[in-house]
């Protein structure tokens, strides 16, 4: 097994200015991503581990309209949060819906957005063909058996799927990324944090080497918006999504005054979907309307044998969850 | 910045000082193992389990102040000057732990390899207040496996200290 050193920097400068100046450096924080790809998987080999979680990134301020993540804060500590529970419940849902308890325990809100996919011929070092290990490899997984993978924002070079749960709501609330680095800090929208495969399957975000997620800012939800997230899996815990949706809804007089849409599972990304929410807004509540959002959100897929099943399933998904959230079954 | 701990001038090993089951704990380890390892190799403690060694079954199940963990997924370095409870510190003065004697009156077990595990689950899910129903029960207790599929028993034993706690 790749030995490596252990460092535990005193604070956040000093952990960036050690990887930043250390091309084969990583960060550690929860493990449960990184060491499993290292230890486990063997798919990865810094040599020089910098442990960050002594660091001060833990907790969560704010108030009932925005809360600042710290990217430390545990799975288990945001969804216990009860400004969390009383203006965004949909992030609580997702959480809790994500993982087990002992690795919610461990997993912080920074290290999952950072998560990398599940894709099972990029865990497998066996595996040859994997345009995200080694670029210009090809994709074993176009070709071979796929079942947990993308559709949306996939293609020929990769349809690895981005599996977080909480990201879909994150990504449907705006949630702002901020990063700290050798040359400062900056926030990025996740909406442009992470970046399509396309010829580049490699990179996955827009963090530089030695860059640093500090905490993410959320804005929560305004009283009246009812939200909610459907998880559609294979068993009925602990398990990945197949699909999923996280809604947000606005209904006034029966017409929907305000939406806000995400889907998991089918995208190589956490997946907003503004056609959909376009296509709602002003629309009577029903599931005529949510139908046509669903068929509006799902346009230039990407499927293999193994994956075709999710274009339906997804909708069917996000008709599901905008029926609840709604209270409009009809 | 805290350097590892060099022993022949390696900085791939070092020393961790944690508190395990009340009794403060010196290892020297490789920087690669992990907590589980620590406990069964170092320490002798192997009623923790190594099943998947992944983070999937559950069998690893440790408390670490306080709180439920996989000990798989655990980096032993990173868990310098923490508190670790594992089932052999959960009997106190040689008697069962009320979880244990459920488990041993539900037969909650078969082969018995995922219930040291499944015991340090069910403490936390109880202490974490999360068997009002059996619902819950089986949602909370998902991230321990059992090949045995005693999974109705491991529910009914957990059920039964909640009802004696007042938690339903």
């Amino acid at each position: 097994m790749a030995e490596f050193e252990y460092l535990r920097p005193d604070d956040v400068s000093g952990a960036v200015a050690t990887v930043t100046a250390d091309p084969d450096a990583a960060f550690l924080a929860g493990g449960t991503t990184q060491l499993d790809l290292m230890l486990k998987d063997r798919i990865i080999a810094p040599t020089t581990l910098v442990d960050i979680t002594r660091l001060p990134l833990h907790g969560i301020t704010g108030g009932s309209d925005r809360i600042r993540v710290g990217a430390l804060t545990t799975m288990e500590e945001l969804a216990a949060d009860e400004r969390v529970v009383l203006h965004a419940p949909f992030i609580r849902e997702a959480l809790l819906l994500g993982a087990s308890t002992q690795l919610r325990n461990m997993a912080t809100i920074g290290g999952n957005i950072l998560q990398r996919t599940r894709c099972r011929y990029f865990r497998d070092p066996m595996v040859a063909a994997c345009n995200k290990r080694e670029p210009g490899s090809g994709c074993a997984a176009v070709t071979g058996a796929a079942r947990m993978h993308a559709i949306l924002g996939a293609g020929p070079n990769c349809i690895a799927l981005h599996a977080s749960d909480v990201c879909v709501p994150l990504m449907a609330l705006d949630t702002v990324v901020q990063i700290q680095g050798a040359d400062g800090e900056r926030s990025v929208p996740l909406a442009e944090f992470y970046t399509l495969p396309g010829d580049r399957p490699d990179i996955e975000n827009v963090l530089r080497h030695g860059e640093i997620v500090t905490a993410i800012d959320i804005p929560l939800l305004p009283a009246g918006m009812n939200s909610g997230y459907l998880k559609v899996r294979d068993r009925v815990s602990y398990e990945f999504a197949l699909t999923s949706a996280a809604a947000a809804v606005w209904v006034v007089d029966g017409r929907i005054a305000d939406v806000r849409i995400a889907l998991g599972g089918v995208g190589t990304i956490p997946w907003r979907a503004p056609e959909a929410e376009q296509s709602l807004r002003g629309q009577r509540a029903g599931t005529r309307a949510f139908r046509a959002a669903a068929e509006a959100a799902i346009h230039d897929t990407f499927t293999v044998p193994g994956t075709q099943f999710k274009v339906e399933l997804v909708k069917r998904t996000l008709v599901r969850i905008l029926q609840t959230v709604s209270g409009v079954t009809s | 910045m805290v350097r590892a701990a060099t022993k022949l001038g390696s900085v791939t090993e070092g020393t961790v000082i944690l508190t395990v089951n009340g009794v403060q704990r010196e290892v020297f380890v490789d920087n690669q193992t992990t907590l589980l390892d620590l406990l069964r190799d170092h320490l002798d403690l192997t009623g923790t389990k190594k099943g998947c060694d992944q983070g999937a079954c559950g069998a690893c199940t440790v408390h670490v102040d306080g709180k439920r963990i996989v000990s798989c997924l655990a980096l032993a370095r990173q868990y310098d000057g923490r508190d670790v409870t594992t089932i052999e510190g959960v009997a106190a003065e040689g008697e069962l732990h009320p979880v244990q004697e459920a488990f041993v009156r539900h037969d909650g077990l078969q082969c018995g390899f995922c219930t040291p595990g499944q015991i340090m689950s069910a403490i936390s899910l109880l202490e974490e207040g999360r068997a009002s129903t059996d619902e819950d029960i089986r949602e909370f207790m998902s991230g321990n496996l059992c090949r045995c599929g005693t999974y109705p028993n491991i529910v009914a034993a957990i059920r039964e200290c909640a009802d004696r706690d007042g938690d339903r």
